[in-house]
């Protein structure tokens, strides 16, 4: 059964079919080629938040899914909007999230002419894209639509663009709502195989030294609730990516934090030392392993992905197991509940003791400076202060890892970033997206003062358009991560990564001018008086300057290329594991 | 490196073959050679794809081309229990005294002579990789001026179709239309 309606042009069946997937939100901006579908939008029961810059309405869209579940969908013209939406698309692809962006494109007679502000957007985001579309066929849409919404949110998720053409827009054409699609090559698989359950209810029942490594599928999956059963089933330690930050309760004794890069020593060493490697939506990342070769030399591994392309990329997998997380958890809890009933449970106690020695003697922390405020010290209070029921965005580098730090997540869907692609001028768009996706709740955008400026053009939006949201700048007045390694690896030669920010721009002033509030804060007794004040503050987007120093570094840290074994967790001071290992 | 022969089903649809060359391409395999073209369903397009790499970025290769949404099914034919051919068109220099010579290796690989001029001769072969190897050796010495290959086609032995079983249609329902505020 369908639904078809009368003669109308193709941009209301846009519009019309974007309702019908069930859009609430647009983040977009108008042009020349996508101009017809702005008109029937005015009359649509969608809202659409028109931007600065097309990137934030990729990054917005991006923050609704992520906080949301949701599809976030974004919409530009052709050629400049459309390529502006790259980078965003790009993130999605690299980070699984759920998005639709619909982009103009020239009239079809005129595609490959090199017309005014052509560009071939879905030759550009093949790569970046899970699926994309051009139609030139008004009749089209509503199928094409109904598609790119279920192959954005179902399986793996991730981007998907749909480039109408301007002439499909303005041409007439009747309304057709599909009842069911064809796609013959795309049959995701979410059921988990018996028998690889039963091969890795086998392995964890006998491994001695098993770890949960929990990656972002496990919250895209929404299977939080599951992961706990079965952690507190088998007691078996839990590391959570920065993709998973929030799948499992931080403050869990379970819980032994990040691994990877910069993961705390116990979650680094709960995968190295492990004989057994649960992996539960996570792609075993550069930036978790390390040097590959000699990354947990000693563990089987388990790898349960709905990618089966994921499984077996980097690390070999003994046992793979193609599903949903979430089904994958369901089926492992039953089998090994039926184990423990009959008195089978697996031994992990020398194992869970290690590891909590080692959680004890090498915790999460930092030095506070002689003089100037400390950005570790700035992230935890608002973390405290703030609670696990805000949602958190970030940019990427320093301040990013901080975050990933000091602020103690406990739920799913409370912390968005940019893992993959690492885009800095992610944090204030996607903040707005959250924002708009759940308005009820508060949510900060950790931001450094070297990605503010790349994006900060959407407080114009915020304030607009009522999306009180909070941005805390870490301001160090430098590209911080990268002096980091400059510091550590270039002999301290600072090149290029000074941004005076602390003279250029006011940032308090340039948030008054965008309709925000602006406050700043440089020293610690100001610190949780400044937060409370902005937590205070809930009718319009506040902007915190946080005047930090500039020389706090991201400890503990693995460098880029070497060995997980090579962890520091503070300049040149490496754990020393020997005298009470296992 | 071994060389393997995959069959890839998609759906005929604008841009596959800049999606499938793309992959290859991005994820650091060489194709070394690829044929396409319609086959018994006409909104099926086959592909032969023949690829030189070890076995195991072959299984991540099929694995990244199945993730597109457009590939249907991805078999590897085996060489003891599948036929491959490939199509060539040569042309040699062959003046009087040495066209019977050409002639001669003409006849004994049972190729075809598509063209004739005064001192040239054009020549098509089909076969396997092996057979067409041998072929142009032997052309060699003639001068070879112009040569063009099909790319191989391959397919399995005996009774079954990879075709028959992965094309049956299955429909995905779509949620009803959200009632518009």
């Amino acid at each position: 059964m369908s639904e078809t309606s009368g003669a109308i042009t193709g941009a209301q069946s846009l519009i019309k079919a974007l309702e019908a997937a069930g859009t609430e939100t647009i983040f977009g901006i108008p042009g020349g080629a996508i101009l017809p579908a702005y008109d029937p939008l005015m009359d649509s029961s969608i809202r659409h938040i028109l931007v600065r810059h097309e990137q934030g309405a990729g990054h917005a869209a991006q923050g609704y899914a992520a906080a949301t579940g949701r599809v976030g969908v974004c919409m530009a013209t052709s050629g400049p909007g459309a390529t502006n939406l790259v980078t965003p698309i790009a993130d999605a692809h690299m980070d699984s999230v759920p998005m639709v962006a619909v982009t103009g494109q020239v009239g079809a007679a005129m595609i490959g002419t090199d017309a005014f502000q052509e560009a071939d957007i879905r030759g550009i985001t093949m790569p970046i894209t899970k699926h994309n579309f051009l139609v030139t066929d008004p009749a089209d849409i509503p199928r094409t639509i109904a598609e790119a919404f279920h192959i954005a949110s179902t399986g793996r998720p991730g981007p998907v663009l749909v480039d109408v053409a301007k002439s499909a827009l303005q041409a007439m054409t009747t309304f057709d709502w599909p009842s069911e699609i064809h796609l013959p090559g795309y049959r995701p698989v979410t059921r988990p195989h018996s028998k690889q359950i039963r091969e890795a209810t086998r392995l964890l029942l006998e491994a001695r030294k098993p770890v949960l490594y929990v990656g972002g599928g496990t919250i895209r999956a929404g299977a939080s609730k599951e992961l706990l059963a079965l952690a507190e089933l088998t007691g078996i330690p839990v590391v959570t990516t920065l993709m998973a930050l929030g799948a499992f309760p931080d403050s869990h004794p379970q819980h032994l934090g990040m691994p990877g890069m910069h993961g705390t020593v116990a979650a680094v060493a709960g995968l190295q030392k492990s004989d057994l490697i649960l992996s539960l939506g996570a792609r075993f990342d550069d930036r978790v392993t390390g040097n590959l070769d000699s990354f947990a030399p000693g563990a089987k591994v388990i790898h349960a992905d709905i990618d089966p392309a994921e499984i077996g990329k980097n690390r070999h997998a003994d046992v793979p197991i193609v599903g949903d997380v979430r089904e994958v958890l369901l089926d492992l809890y039953a089998a090994l509940k039926t184990e423990a009933d009959a008195g089978h449970t697996g031994d992990y106690e020398g194992w869970v003791a290690f590891l909590s020695g080692v959680k004890a003697t090498y915790p999460l922390g930092y030095d506070k400076p002689a003089t100037g405020l400390s950005p570790q010290y700035v992230i935890e209070r608002l973390g405290a202060i703030a609670g696990p029921d805000s949602i958190y965005t970030s940019g990427v580098g320093q301040h990013q890892m901080w975050a990933a730090h000091y602020v103690k997540y406990e739920k799913p869907r409370t912390w968005l970033n940019s893992g993959g692609l690492g885009t800095m001028g992610y944090a204030v768009p996607a903040a707005m997206g959250a924002k708009v996706g759940m308005p009820d709740t508060t949510v900060w955008a950790i931001d450094g003062d070297g990605c503010f400026q790349m994006t900060n053009q959407e407080l114009a939006t915020c304030a607009i358009n009522d999306i009180p949201i909070k941005v805390a700048i870490i301001n160090n007045e430098s590209l911080g991560m990268v002096r980091q390694w400059q510091t550590l690896f270039y002999n301290e030669r600072y090149s290029n990564t000074d941004l005076h920010s602390k003279r250029i721009p006011d940032f308090v002033k340039l948030a008054d001018a965008y309709g925000c509030v602006g406050l700043a804060c440089e020293s610690a007794e100001d610190v949780d008086a400044t937060i409370t004040k902005a937590m205070e503050i809930n009718d319009v987007p506040v902007v915190v300057d946080f005047r930090v120093h500039r020389d706090a570094m991201v400890w503990p840290m693995v460098a880029a290329g070497t060995s997980n074994d090579e962890i520091k967790y503070a300049r040149d001071l490496a754990p020393d594991f020997e005298e009470n290992d296992l | 490196m071994t060389t393997h022969t995959l069959s890839v089903l998609v759906e005929n649809k604008p841009g596959v073959l800049a999606r499938i060359a793309g992959l290859f391409s991005r994820r650091g395999f060489n194709i070394d050679s690829l044929a396409v073209g319609p086959t018994e369903h006409p909104e099926v397009s086959r592909m032969t794809i023949v690829v030189n790499v070890d076995s195991s970025p072959l299984e991540q290769v099929t694995k990244q081309l199945n993730k597109l949404v457009e590939v249907i099914k991805i078999v590897e034919l085996d060489p003891t229990t599948s036929v491959t051919r490939e199509l060539v068109m040569v042309k040699v220099g062959a003046s009087v005294e040495t066209r019977g010579s050409v002639l001669e290796i003409v006849q004994l690989f049972r190729a075809k002579v598509i063209d004739i001029a005064p001192d040239a001769i054009t020549m098509q072969i089909t076969g396997n990789a092996g057979k067409i190897a041998d072929f142009l050796t032997m052309m060699e010495p003639f001068g070879v001026r112009e040569l063009v290959q099909s790319g191989q086609v391959a397919i399995g032995r005996g009774s079954r179709s990879i075709s028959e079983r992965s094309l049956r249609p299955v429909a995905v329902p779509v949620p009803p239309a959200h009632a518009a505020g």
